[in-house]
């Protein structure tokens, strides 16, 4: 890491942790709302941005997290510690199953048959009411004392994501983490040479797919609740667009893009009901105008002119499937 | 299990196939040339529906509204697609393929909102002209006569789209370039016209699928949602691009749903994935050979 990353990071560390003495509650609740949001779409980068998997329908994972612990608590009469556990490896299990099937198949593919698959996890949790409360979802779940209050949920949420970042980072730098964007960049050679390709990408999906998980169950711990919208399409594509609009080649470019679209969804959503036009504009403006994202063009920027560290994978307008 | 019942649902499974291929016929082509899934597909489906509904009230009183209207929603789902195409999407062709399926994301939340401004959350129904109302007997079981009009545009489409691909010039070219667009270009064919032309037939089949399920279903925002998830899974069960793949995809798809209906109420939407699991584990291509 640069000498100048660090100290932004140290310092950025610093001031989340000071920050609820300083900011009134809704902020607060807001930088909380962003940590587990740019959780989530960091373990989403780790196949995306990393690993080149058309990953459409990653906040099932995030669902299913929350999920899991809502209806564990609620329903079964677990402890909350054991939720808290079970959720986020069930949502790796249903990482597994989906990626499962999903890795037989490249890109385009594989994108769209996630969003299929996904999608019949929206579904089950839409309608099987005496379980997930269909449309309702589950509201009011209690939590052990400890918990409550946002000063508490604020610092969980604060030691947890911190926690999973560390070793989200850890995963990229390691051997496995570089293999997975020698896969990305090349598939084929990589087969060649003897890397069992699938199994790889499998394992990514199930890495990302935990962290998704415990992104779902901090979410419960910051709203206390669960609804179906959690793992609806739209917001896996959403949380796309902030991995693009960060920069999906960069480390921090999803925290970034989460910082944004939460920041900006919460200005407009004060003025307007029709935010998804506004996140429509500006995705098509990115695309157009920032296609590196906000830390990718700073980055170039600082970087013109020394060779990056981190380099755009494959551009692959896959011509032949 | 009363037959007379199974039939019935059979033959609503099959009516409701006939949507489904048209508009999954239509996404599909417009991944087999562009190799773009358009994720706006169902939202020029549903501005189809809304389209006609108002078509439809403003000729209330003319023999020929519903006529009208199944002519002029795909007319504007076609001129919608075909200003996206040349203004923006085609300035995208040399891009990465994500930020293709991107930017339809994009497109998409722009225009679902701007239904919702234009028709608002209330729920809408088109009611058929006279002729077309009430139930026929078919093979022994009371149909929705409106439902006939499916039976009818469905073969129609699949005939047009058959003779579109195989006996035009265009649509030759059209298929030369989803195989291999650079040898087409090279040729001297400036194949961005022939992604234009491929688009806008496919965002025509949108409108029209959107126009035709009008009045046999309750016309509301998010009808988008359901229909697009499942032209992605009739494609992927049919073989990417593959027409006779969404043809066979659609028919599976719609009897398995009246199937599942007749099993398990409840979880009838749950069937057709089941069965594209199954599918793919068989054939993780398809079941028809994609153009890719």
């Amino acid at each position: 890491m640069v000498t100048g990353a660090r100290v932004a990071t140290v310092a950025l560390v610093a001031a989340l942790v000071a920050a609820p003495a300083f900011l009134p509650p809704f902020y607060v609740y807001l930088l909380a709302l962003i940590l587990v949001m740019g959780l989530l779409a960091t373990s989403l980068n780790l196949v995306l941005g990393y690993g080149g998997l058309y990953q459409f329908h990653h906040a099932v994972f995030y669902g299913i997290g929350a999920y899991v612990l809502a209806i564990g608590i609620t329903r079964l009469g677990w402890p909350a510690w054991w939720g808290f556990l079970v959720g986020p490896v069930a949502a790796a299990l249903a990482g597994f199953v989906i990626g499962f099937f999903c890795v037989r198949l490249v890109r385009l593919y594989f994108g769209m048959l996630q969003l299929s698959l996904g999608s019949f996890v929206w579904i089950v949790a839409l309608r099987w009411y005496p379980v997930t409360g269909g449309d309702n979802g589950i509201h009011g779940i209690p939590l052990p004392p400890n918990l409550l209050g946002l000063q508490n949920a604020y610092y969980t949420i604060l030691a947890v994501v911190g926690g999973c970042l560390v070793v989200l980072w850890a995963i990229v730098r390691s051997p496995f983490g570089l293999l997975l964007q020698a896969i990305r960049d090349n598939p084929q050679r990589c087969q060649v040479v003897g890397v069992d390709v699938r199994a790889h990408q499998l394992a990514a999906i199930v890495i990302a797919a935990f962290f998704a998980g415990i992104a779902g169950v901090l979410y419960v711990v910051l709203e206390r609740s669960v609804f179906p919208n959690m793992l609806f399409w739209v917001l896996s594509l959403e949380i796309l667009v902030m991995c693009l609009l960060g920069g999906w080649f960069t480390f921090p470019g999803p925290l970034v893009g989460a910082a944004l679209i939460v920041t900006l969804r919460t200005l407009v959503g004060r003025h307007t009901e029709y935010w998804t036009l506004v996140l429509g504009v500006l995705l098509i403006f990115l695309i157009f105008f920032m296609p590196e994202g906000v830390v990718g063009s700073i980055g170039e920027w600082l970087a013109r002119q020394r060779p990056q560290p981190l380099k755009r994978p494959v551009p692959a307008r896959d011509t032949h499937g | 299990m009363d037959p007379s019942a199974v039939l019935g649902q059979l033959l609503v499974g099959l009516s409701r196939a006939m949507i489904l291929f048209i508009v999954s016929a239509g996404l599909s082509l417009v991944l087999g040339v562009l190799r773009v899934p358009n994720i706006f597909h169902g939202s020029l489906y549903m501005i189809g529906a809304f389209v006609a509904w108002t078509v439809a009230e403003v000729l209330r009183d003319r023999a020929a509204g519903l006529w009208v209207a199944l002519l002029v929603a795909p007319a504007i789902t076609a001129t919608v697609g075909l200003v996206v195409e040349r203004t923006l999407l085609s300035r995208l062709y040399h891009r990465e393929h994500l930020m293709l399926i991107l930017f339809t994301f994009g497109v998409m939340l722009i225009l679902n909102d701007l239904v919702k401004l234009a028709w608002g959350p209330t729920y809408r129904s088109l009611v058929p002209p006279p002729e077309l109302q009430g139930s026929t007997l078919v093979l022994g079981v009371a149909l929705p006569r409106f439902h006939l009009v499916l039976f009818v545009a469905g073969p129609v489409v699949a005939a047009a789209l058959w003779w579109f691909a195989h006996r035009t010039r265009v649509g030759k070219i059209a298929r030369a370039a989803a195989v291999d667009r650079e040898m087409v270009a090279v040729l001297g064919i400036d194949v961005s016209r022939v992604f234009a032309l491929a688009f806008v037939v496919g965002c025509f089949l949108a409108g029209l699928g959107g126009a035709l399920v009008a009045p046999t279903t309750s016309i509301t925002l998010g009808m988008d949602h359901a229909l697009l998830i499942e032209s992605f899974l009739i494609v992927i069960i049919g073989g990417l691009g593959n027409l006779w793949g969404a043809l066979a995809g659609s028919l599976l798809f719609g009897v398995t749903q009246s199937v599942g209906l007749l099993i398990w109420p409840q979880f009838a939407v749950a069937f057709p994935y089941a069965l594209t699991v199954a599918i793919l584990l068989v054939r993780p291509a398809g079941l028809l050979r994609s153009v890719w």
